[in-house]
């Protein structure tokens, strides 16, 4: 009997343990996201904001031509920076994990986050403009004898997004590499795979949730860039991100933006349930750890 | 235990010959001092040594892991340093078993064979023969993590033999399993290599485990090969003075050799021993040099302790102390002995406990007793290792 009153008690206290957690994120994640997906059922004002009437044309408006190009642009551009982030960060943090200057190479891929996101993207801005530092280094190293043109293209856009989101890649994939057991890639060897088999085999499926966890911090935030776009891209590069802005500022359609708000919001949770479903298995695992160390010690007294 | 009968044909695996194989790290460290060693076709080899003496670098360098920085290892007569590892004909089982954490029991015994993209069929019957051998029927499906010590060693064990090597190389396998389990591993890896019948070379640092199931053992110290030879060679004419203390415990002194004569099989010496402030008799499998120093050794099993007011038995080339008990220890099956001579020095000695009648009065602390000991059960060993 007084177990149950117990637990009974102690789920209550649980809730008011974490009631400061609730409350904060009702304020500041669930009203706000309500307003937007409020937003995106009502009609457009004539000035902005919005008039409290249900229209589904917010989202009828998403299948532009034009809006729909920008949508496949921002989905190509994010899938191939993310690709090409995992790429980077899987050598990378092996290399972090095996060396023993760890601290110091963790340190130089935190240490720029320190640093404001438009100072280094104009830091970029400077580096690969016409009349900037690689340019004037390629031409007067006789290279070439015409500035190439490194801005405000596609090219430019992957390229910072790249250099912006690859921590949020390397972190994770290094928590993981430096976790695992490298003994395994012996093991492997030893068993007959060669060295490219034993990586695939082996190393891949063990790191998985850390590459999946960067998979979804490169790709969600770079599926929503604005600021990239809009000061190294051309005028062909917008994003998503650029034309919630403009919907919001210029054009005043707010529950365009708002339902443009919408779908960024599913994609990301999508991703975020994907990442919440492979961690869920590691907790099963660690779950499963402690069962076989109970049966181990039965085992023992046996 | 394990039904060897399931293994198919054995194997007769390779011997392995090391040659002069050096391995130095960070440019002054000396992993691997010039190590030489054949081990036979089929033989049960034990590498021991304390940690860090290069026991396992030599493995490795055996299995492909490292290199050799001159030096040849052959599989027969065939050099093998130029094959990387997956390409040897050897197998390792890890100290840490390093199991593949995302397969199963069954698919990490099925690693090998699924790199050789064999049929389905042919996967499974040879890995249920190996699942078998090691008795894993019941946990073939679970994780790693779900798995015992024992069980996932049992399945180091068989992915390691899957793929037929001709010479399994076994890196402390049970260093972190717990006595009792040790010892019933032990036995089983002994029939597992009666029946496979490939070469194995075991890694340990435990003297019992490499005592009791080896057909030869070398030991090594400092990257250098101190002795190799038979358990019983080792145990009861170790070459040095570290092979002695290092396995099982003994007595030690320093002595200086006063005469040596041939006596039958063997050689008699008198020797001087300042500790015990005395000369001592002792046989020798060599002859030695007069005026040679020495240590003499003798093992504290075989030394006789009774109370002094008994008689011990009288015979030529004895040697007799007396003494008082400074501590005696009680350890069931025998007691230790620590007894304190006249001058100060503390011999060690072990009793084995016989049947209540037949052991004789209780011997206590601060009794009087003599002890004694044959001269051919001391021993002579080489001072520096």
């Amino acid at each position: 009997m007084g177990r149950r009153i117990d637990k009974k008690r102690s789920v209550i206290l649980g809730y008011s343990y974490s009631s400061p957690m609730g409350i904060w994120l009702s304020i500041f994640f669930v009203v706000p996201l309500s307003i937007i997906v409020a937003y995106s059922f009502m009609k457009k004002g004539l000035y902005g904001g919005v008039i409290n009437e249900f229209s589904i044309k917010a989202y009828k408006d998403i299948f532009n031509p034009n809006f729909l190009s920008t949508v496949w642009r921002t989905l190509w551009i994010s899938v191939l920076s993310t690709a090409i982030c995992i790429l980077i960060s899987i050598p990378c943090s092996y290399a972090m994990a095996r060396s023993k200057r760890q601290t110091l190479l963790l340190a130089l891929v935190i240490i720029p986050f320190w640093t404001n996101s438009l100072i280094r993207i104009y830091a970029w801005i400077n580096f690969l403009s016409t009349e900037g530092f690689f340019n004037n280094l390629l031409m007067s190293l006789g290279i070439i004898s015409e500035p190439l043109s490194l801005i405000y293209n596609h090219f430019s856009v992957i390229l910072v997004l790249i250099y912006m989101y690859l921590p949020f890649a390397i972190l994770p994939i290094f928590t993981v590499i430096d976790k695992f057991d490298f003994s395994l890639l012996d093991a492997a060897r030893d068993l007959g795979a060669t060295k490219f088999m034993s990586f695939i085999k082996v190393m891949i499926p063990n790191i998985k949730s850390g590459i999946t966890t960067a998979l979804v911090f490169t790709f969600i935030p770079m599926f929503g860039a604005y600021e990239v776009p809009l000061l190294v891209g051309g005028m062909d590069s917008a994003m998503v991100g650029n034309i919630i802005v403009d919907q919001v500022q210029k054009t005043r359609n707010w529950p365009l933006a708002a339902s443009f708000s919408v779908i960024l919001t599913i994609v990301s949770m999508i991703g975020v349930i994907w990442v919440m479903r492979t961690s869920r298995n590691e907790v099963k695992m660690k779950k499963d750890n402690k069962i076989a160390e109970e049966t181990f010690k039965k085992e023992a007294k046996v | 235990m394990v039904d060897v009968s399931l293994v198919s044909t054995p194997k007769k695996g390779v011997s392995v010959t090391v040659a002069n194989v050096t391995r130095v790290y960070g440019g002054s460290f000396k992993a691997l001092d010039d190590v030489s060693m054949k081990i036979e076709k089929g033989e049960f080899f034990s590498l021991l040594g304390p940690s860090g003496c290069g026991k396992t670098t030599l493995l490795r360098i055996i299995a492909g892991f490292d290199s050799p920085d001159s030096g040849d290892v052959f599989f027969d007569d065939k050099s093998i340093l130029s094959l990387p590892p997956e390409k040897r004909s050897s197998n390792t089982v890890f100290q840490t078993y390093a199991l593949f954490p995302h397969l199963t029991a069954y698919e990490n015994i099925a690693f090998p064979l699924r790199l050789k993209k064999l049929d389905e069929k042919t996967v499974d019957e040879r890995v249920m023969k190996y699942v078998r051998l090691v008795q894993l029927d019941e946990h073939m499906h679970k994780k790693p993590n779900m798995l015992s010590g024992g069980q996932k060693q049992r399945v180091a064990i068989a992915r390691a033999l899957i793929n037929e090597p001709s010479v399994l190389l076994l890196d402390e396998p049970l260093s972190a399993l717990d006595a009792k389990l040790r010892q019933n591993l032990l036995v089983e890896l002994d029939e597992i290599h009666d029946k496979v019948g490939v070469t194995f070379i075991y890694v340990t640092h435990d003297q019992s485990e490499a005592l009791s199931v080896s057909d030869r053992i070398a030991i090594i110290n400092h990257g250098k090969v101190l002795q190799i030879g038979t358990p019983y060679e080792i145990y009861e004419a170790p070459a040095t003075e570290f092979v002695a203390r290092f396995i099982g415990e003994t007595n030690i002194y320093d002595c200086t050799v006063l005469s040596c004569e041939q006596y039958g099989d063997e050689y008699m010496c008198l020797v001087d021993v300042p500790a015990l402030d005395t000369k001592v008799w002792v046989t020798d499998w060599d002859p030695q040099d007069v005026g040679a120093e020495l240590k003499f050794t003798i093992r504290p099993e075989k030394i006789q302790i009774v109370l002094s007011d008994e008689k011990v038995a009288h015979m030529d080339h004895l040697n007799v102390f007396k003494g008082i008990v400074d501590e005696p220890v009680y350890s069931g099956f025998q007691s230790k002995f620590y007894v304190k001579l006249a001058n100060g020095e503390t011999v060690k000695v072990f009793k084995q406990h016989s049947t209540f009648l037949d052991d004789g009065p209780e011997i206590e602390w601060k009794d009087s007793v003599s002890i004694a000991w044959r001269a051919v059960d001391g021993y002579l060993v080489k001072e520096k290792d």
